[in-house]
């Protein structure tokens, strides 16, 4: 019985780790930056044979997405990874695999999009995509990636809707961290075979996608939303079983320090980690500042985000992302989950960190100090040069 | 928390320099970090990478702006960048170069603790390659006892010993040891 | 184009521009979808080049150039259109636009830069490595197995007005197939073999001598198709296919069966070659 083992390993690393656990069957992926070490190391294990699984080449990122449809259709574990414009070139599939109820999952480098042309973080590239059916969440560091990889596929195949876990461009793709991989027979024991009701079969024959008339189109629609909603109960059971196992829990939001908090701090990816040294910072000089990550983006964790803002005098949310023409991505979703609530603290939306633009301890500081002596504005570009 | 600033240009090794180190912490128990310069690399070019050692895990995730330590793995770089930009007034630059200290001081800006090593001759000398980054290493344990010795050599048979020869291992064990034994 | 460009030693690429500009001239705009060239041009606020530049996604050299050819003929202005891509968003992600923007006959010239792999992210394999070579992705027992697509044919099957192969080791060929397309309405396909010591694993001061050795191993045949009309340029003394693999460290694990093969392919190859020559005239 082979024991859990530390490792120094890349984010990229962390999540190839992770597909190579849950022993995935088919991987399809196209090379782009700052994800080609996941794919390269995937590669190196199916040809030594470490990992049994087909590792197709394909010749973009859509055709990438469309062969993990048609092996995951096939009743095969499939997973992917791309970044930027590769899951933008994605987009039309996108929309497939989710519509489609295939469990597959991928591993989404969080980097800016062009023109012109930036390698460096930004989670305007995922966010974009979130109206396509594809739960999403957000990780921190490399054994949150490593995690959530194996946790991903057993939600995604028990929601039955695919999953994008995101990580930082460098900032987690290209920093080595270490991290803790648990024993296999353990991780076979989280994460059973795949073993799909519906597959393309010929001793059981179906046809998947058909015509579908507006008398029957609605309903799908229906179901799709439905699965969403129950899966954040299944993320928390899923989390809770994963915690039991390996002693690792992550939640859908993760708070640090928000008891007591005038200020709360509602944050994402790495900003989320930074946010914890900056809290601490603030705190020792006496202000009373916690930080919310918000981890799960889709299905949206309402209840919980509602029960953090009763806590807090002011609500501040940082976006490393902007949906031109209103506002930041997680601001509009946590001001709208707390429309109809007696209690809404006034909110302040900063964006931050665009393009990989580095956010510090300081920032955070400084992001703090305006809201505490400012009345709350939807959008405050912190620290741009104009 | 110790924040180290590696210099050097592309193919120089100062990546597995700084993963090196932070392996070695590791045994002895530390959190670690290493990244490179965030962005495409050429061969040849000025490139940096960045090692954070703590006693507790490392929740910061931005870059680093003020090191305590700087290891310059080519001397050429000093004509071309201020090596000591951001490092803490009471803090320590190692430089692989074949000058002596005394002028390795007139050419950088820094008042603090200054280190000289030839560390691209012992590389030559015990890998056969012009490679400075693992003697550079052994040079830090010696001047920074941030890791001991003899960790900074179970880690390089380990992280080594699966890819090269036990002469090229040996020969890199060699290269750490008089790093050690040899800065000034 | 102006000093200080980017590139890695002994990057063919960069030799293959310059050439190629100084044939082509000012009057050139250029259209340059992600490649080494993305980052070899300059970051922001840089250009190395001295003529317009428009970087553009991946896939669409092909497409982005057709649209630019169509407004320049719009407002009746006259430039060559130059849509510079390497082999990546040319025999993969690129195929379609490509395809498209030469079946209809669009009037630009595409210069494909075949440094053999998807050089810009690492060094992965692309449908031009060549076959037996490593990459990250045809890592050491599992070297690339498939033949390298023949992007010439690809385009001759189009049936444009002229496709050929230049390389940087024979520049007065490689400017003179230049000025050629630019004086010939439609479209144009020149594809470059071009070094990238990294990858290839090789000396970055033999890349000149590489390509050389790659057209006297009839590895790349330099030939132009106008019409349909096959002319072989340099027939010259054959060397051994291997005398061109060992230079390069990506072929290094390749063993004497391997070889043979290879050998016997290029042969095969360039027998077929001088056939379509000879039928074609």
């Amino acid at each position: 019985m082979m024991q859990s083992v530390k490792k120094v390993v890349t984010g990229n690393h962390a999540t190839s780790y992770g597909a190579k656990a849950s022993r995935v069957e088919v991987i399809a992926a196209y090379p782009i930056t700052p994800q080609t070490q996941i794919v390269e190391l995937l590669s190196e294990m199916v040809a030594s044979g470490e990992l049994k699984a087909k590792f197709i080449k394909v010749e973009s990122e859509h055709s990438a997405m469309a062969a993990v449809i048609g092996a995951s259709a096939t009743g095969a574990r499939a997973y992917t990874a791309t970044s930027s414009h590769g899951l933008l070139l994605m987009h039309e599939m996108l929309h497939w695999a989710a519509n489609a109820r295939l469990p597959i999952v991928m591993a989404n480098v969080n980097r800016a999009v062009g023109t012109p042309w930036n390698v460096w973080a930004d989670q305007n590239d995922s966010l974009s995509q979130r109206d396509t059916g594809w739960m999403q969440i957000y990780c921190e560091n490399n054994q949150e990636v490593f995690d959530t990889t194996i946790q991903a596929f057993r939600i995604a195949e028990q929601v039955s809707l695919p999953l994008m876990l995101n990580l930082d461009a460098f900032i987690l793709s290209h920093t080595s961290e270490p991290i803790e991989m648990w024993d296999q027979d353990e991780i076979d024991e989280f994460l059973p075979p795949f073993n799909p009701q519906w597959k393309l079969d010929i001793e059981d024959p179906h046809s998947f996608g058909g015509l579908t008339t507006p008398d029957w189109y609605f309903e799908l629609r229906y179901k799709i939303q439905k699965a969403q909603e129950i899966a954040l109960s299944i993320m928390e059971k899923v989390d809770e079983d994963y915690f039991k196992l390996f002693g690792m829990r992550y939640g859908l939001v993760e708070e640090y320090k928000c008891e007591d908090a005038d200020i709360i701090l509602l944050v994402s990816g790495t900003i989320a980690s930074t946010a914890k040294d900056a809290v601490d910072v603030m705190r020792q000089k006496g202000l009373k500042v916690g930080s919310a990550k918000v981890r799960v983006f889709r299905p949206f964790p309402k209840e919980r985000v509602r029960m953090i803002a009763q806590k807090a005098r002011k609500l501040i949310v940082i976006d490393r992302n902007i949906s031109f023409g209103s506002e930041g991505i997680f601001f509009s979703e946590v001001k709208s989950c707390l429309y109809g609530e007696e209690y809404r603290p006034p909110m302040y939306g900063f964006i931050a960190g665009l393009g990989g633009r580095d956010v510090l301890i300081k920032d955070i500081e400084g992001i703090v100090e305006y809201a505490s002596t400012n009345p709350p504005k939807d959008i405050i570009w912190w620290g741009v040069k104009v | 928390m110790i924040e180290i600033r590696w210099h050097g240009r592309g193919g120089q090794g100062i990546v597995t320099a700084s993963e090196i180190l932070a392996s070695t912490a590791m045994k002895e128990d530390k959190y670690i970090q290493s990244f490179p310069d965030f962005g495409p690399e050429r061969m040849g070019a000025p490139v940096r990478a960045y090692t954070r050692i703590d006693d507790k895990p490392i929740d910061l995730h931005s870059q680093v702006y003020e090191p305590d330590i700087v290891v310059v793995l080519d001397p050429t770089l000093l004509e071309t960048i201020n090596v000591a930009e951001g490092l803490k007034k009471n803090g320590i630059l190692l430089i692989n170069t074949k000058s002596s200290k005394d002028d390795i001081k007139k050419k950088v800006d820094f008042r603090g603790k200054i280190y000289v090593l030839d560390a691209t001759t012992i590389a030559l000398e015990t890998i056969g390659r012009p490679i400075a980054n693992i003697c550079a290493v052994g040079a830090l344990s010696k001047i920074s006892n941030i890791v001991k010795k003899e960790n900074i050599i179970e880690t390089i048979k380990e992280v080594m010993g699966e890819k090269f020869s036990e002469k090229v291992v040996q020969g890199n064990i060699n290269a750490a040891t008089r790093g050690y034994d040899e800065v000034n | 184009m102006d000093p200080g460009v980017v590139s890695c030693h002994g990057c063919g690429a960069t030799a293959a521009m310059r050439f190629v500009l100084k044939a082509l001239g000012r009057d050139t705009i250029v259209v340059l979808p992600a490649c080494c060239w993305s980052i070899i041009a300059g970051p922001f606020p840089y250009s190395s080049l001295k003529v317009p530049l428009f970087h553009t996604a991946f896939e669409t050299g092909g497409s982005v150039a057709s649209g630019v050819t169509a407004a320049l003929q719009i407002k009746g202005k006259k430039a060559t259109v130059l849509s510079w891509a390497g082999d990546g968003g040319t025999f993969d992600i690129g195929l379609q636009a490509l395809s498209g923007a030469v079946e209809r006959n669009e009037n630009f010239i595409y210069v494909c830069y075949d440094n053999e792999a998807y050089m810009n992210t690492g060094i992965q394999r692309s449908s031009a490595t060549p076959w037996g070579a490593w990459t990250t992705t045809t890592p050491q027992e599992n070297f690339k197995s498939e033949p390298k697509k023949n992007i010439v044919e690809i385009m001759v099957a189009h049936r444009i007005p002229y496709t050929a192969t230049a390389t940087i080791a024979y520049p007065e060929d490689l400017i003179r197939k230049l000025k050629k397309a630019k004086e010939i309405q439609g479209s144009k396909f020149i594809h470059i073999l071009s070094p990238c010591p990294p990858g290839w694993r090789s000396a970055p001061e033999k890349s000149v001598k590489l390509t050389r050795l790659a057209v006297q191993a009839r590895i790349f045949p330099l030939y132009e198709v106008e019409y349909g009309r096959y002319t072989v340029n340099m027939k010259l003394p054959q060397i051994q296919v291997k005398e061109y693999l060992r230079e390069q460290g990506r072929f290094a694990h390749l063993t004497e069966e391997n070889i043979t093969r290879i050998q016997e392919n290029v042969d095969h190859d360039w027998s077929i070659l001088l056939k379509k020559e000879e039928m074609s005239t």
